[in-house]
């Protein structure tokens, strides 16, 4: 007996947290009049929003700078993440630890502080407007070099030695054996640092003005604040569906990675 | 000689980042708080004007007791929420996956999207939940347009988007529980309610405080909301202090106020985080 209040009390909160993406996706194909009185599914289905808002804003093309930025910043933290990583894990060296507290020293600053300056140094850089300006602030993350350096640590160094002896660089060790051993950690941080950067608005909206070159969700933010959706709800819907999708999709298949990474690092939005 | 060398190339593109993009920014910010510049023209010293402007600046104390208005109600929201469905799922339940996975999908997507859907449950003619409200028989509640009500409608919003993160930060620490306290809790006749003050509750409360820490700084980075929801209003009262920096900066172009702004607040976070952390520490 208890049970089943157990089971129609979570049920009921279940709801809560699925119901707006249904409803966002349902009313964003249904037509303008019935979506102020929609509650479940409407009479009939149109694109009709869908096609308006392909019209009215380059959401292809918005959707591919997306894909491009976020893709080069999950690499390039990648790669120089599990550099730096590997260096503070399995390298002697002057300076380790004082690097190592400048990495966690880095962590604990608020983003509030830097935001001004950076945006003056990308002016100064000639970056306002270009990929560079949107990928170049975020190639390294004090998190990511934290994680590849505590899952490096619980490599063994014999197999570290061993493939010196086998005549390997550094590099070659980093990228060709360390790495196919610490997929979890790869994961892990990828799945963070693309999500963070796929959702990212505030620093596009500062460094990019060129409509052609804005991120999905800048795009979709300036059109519903801009006064261009001209208060059509279903246009909004649709442009916000169609920057949740991908994530969604991505999260049907890989839940539990996306849970797991998201609780391993602690963070949040 | 090239061994030695290798090390500092590895971790040479941290170097370049934290130089380029943290310390120079940091110190740069530093300077540019004792001058006046709109990025075109050139700079301008202008001594403490803009120290004292902050200190008179209405908008932005505002702004700051706004901050304070919503974590007052966001983290005690946010624990209670959390922690009670997180004491849900810690049962031996079916489908423990599926709700955990439930609860977990507005932490994944963007604030952007969880905004615009939310804009609309709050709306307030045909928006859902005044629907709902009319149909038992209340009246009408304009969640966004009554000042006193919007900072809170945006702390419940921000609550429903972040709580199945804390959900499975809270399962973790609940399984850290022995079972044993349980039992031997049971065979003295203890309560549920005692059970979890006196048994869960102090072995949780790292959890809590991680929560509390992390939705805290989640707080002080409040912006994409109030700037789809409201722009700041109505009567600035979901004015958030990233708002208003951007503003300073990106709408009037006052760089050197910007930077005071921003170097103000990021003071005041790392000192509301560092006597969170000791707080933390001592226990």
């Amino acid at each position: 007996m208890k049970k089943i209040f157990l089971y129609i009390f979570l049920s009921l909160a279940a709801i809560i947290f699925i119901y707006p993406f249904f409803w966002m996706v349902t009313a964003s194909l249904a037509s303008e009049k019935e979506i102020g009185s929609l509650i479940f599914l409407p009479s009939s289905f149109t694109f009709s929003s869908y096609l308006q808002l392909f019209d009215k804003i380059p959401i292809l093309r918005a959707f591919f700078n997306s894909i491009v930025v976020s893709f080069a910043i999950t690499l390039c933290v990648l790669v120089f993440g599990s550099m730096v990583g590997y260096a503070l894990s399995k390298l002697e060296f002057k300076g380790r630890n004082l690097i190592f507290y400048i990495v966690i020293f880095t962590m604990t600053l608020p983003f509030q502080i830097t935001l001004i300056p950076q945006y003056i140094l990308i002016v100064k850089f000639k970056w306002v407007d270009t990929y560079a300006g949107l990928i170049a602030p975020y190639f390294m993350n004090a998190l990511a070099i934290i994680m590849f350096r505590q899952y490096f640590k619980s490599i063994p160094q014999d197999l570290i030695d061993a493939a010196r002896i086998d005549g390997c660089g550094e590099l070659r060790i980093i990228f060709g054996i360390l790495w196919p051993n610490s997929i979890p950690a790869i994961v892990t941080v990828g799945i963070i640092t693309f999500m963070t950067s796929w959702n990212e608005v505030l620093w596009p909206l500062i460094v990019v003005r060129n409509e052609n070159l804005m991120t999905l969700p800048q795009l979709i933010t300036l059109f519903v604040v801009g006064g261009r959706a001209e208060s059509q709800l279903g246009v909004k819907l649709a442009a916000a569906t169609v920057l949740a999708l991908p994530i969604i999709i991505a999260y049907l298949f890989f839940q539990k990675y996306f849970i797991q990474s998201m609780t391993s690092s602690g963070m949040k939005e | 000689m090239r061994k030695k060398i290798i090390p500092y190339l590895l971790v040479s593109p941290y170097l370049i980042y934290f130089l380029v993009f943290m310390a120079f920014p940091v110190g740069f910010s530093f300077f540019l708080t004792f001058t006046n510049w709109n990025i075109i023209s050139p700079i301008e010293y202008a001594g403490l004007s803009n120290y004292k402007r902050l200190v008179n600046d209405a908008v932005f104390w505002k702004s700051l007791l706004n901050t304070f208005i919503f974590l007052i109600i966001h983290i005690p929201l946010q624990i209670i929420v959390s922690l009670f469905l997180a004491e849900l799922l810690n049962q031996k339940i079916r489908l423990r996956g599926f709700f955990r996975a439930a609860f977990f999908l507005p932490v994944i997507v963007s604030g952007v999207v969880v905004t615009i859907i939310w804009q609309q449950l709050y709306g307030f003619d045909s928006g859902l939940l005044n629907r709902l409200l009319i149909k038992i028989g209340f009246s009408k509640v304009g969640w966004l347009t009554d000042p006193n009500l919007a900072m809170p409608s945006i702390a419940i919003m921000a609550t429903w988007k972040n709580v199945g993160l804390y959900i499975v930060l809270f399962l973790v620490g609940l399984q850290t529980v022995p079972p044993q306290f349980y039992e031997a809790a049971e065979l003295e006749g203890a309560t549920h309610m005692q059970k979890f003050f006196k048994i869960t509750l102090p072995i949780i409360n790292p959890t809590i405080f991680m929560v509390v820490v992390l939705s805290t700084i989640g707080g002080f980075s409040l912006f994409i909301e109030p700037y789809v929801m409201t722009g700041g209003g109505p009567m600035n009262s979901t004015m958030s202090a990233v708002l208003y920096i951007y503003k300073q900066g990106f709408f009037y172009y006052h760089m050197g106020y910007a930077a005071t702004l921003g170097l103000f607040f990021a003071l005041l976070i790392l000192a509301v985080v560092i006597i969170q952390k000791k707080f933390v520490e001592r226990d």
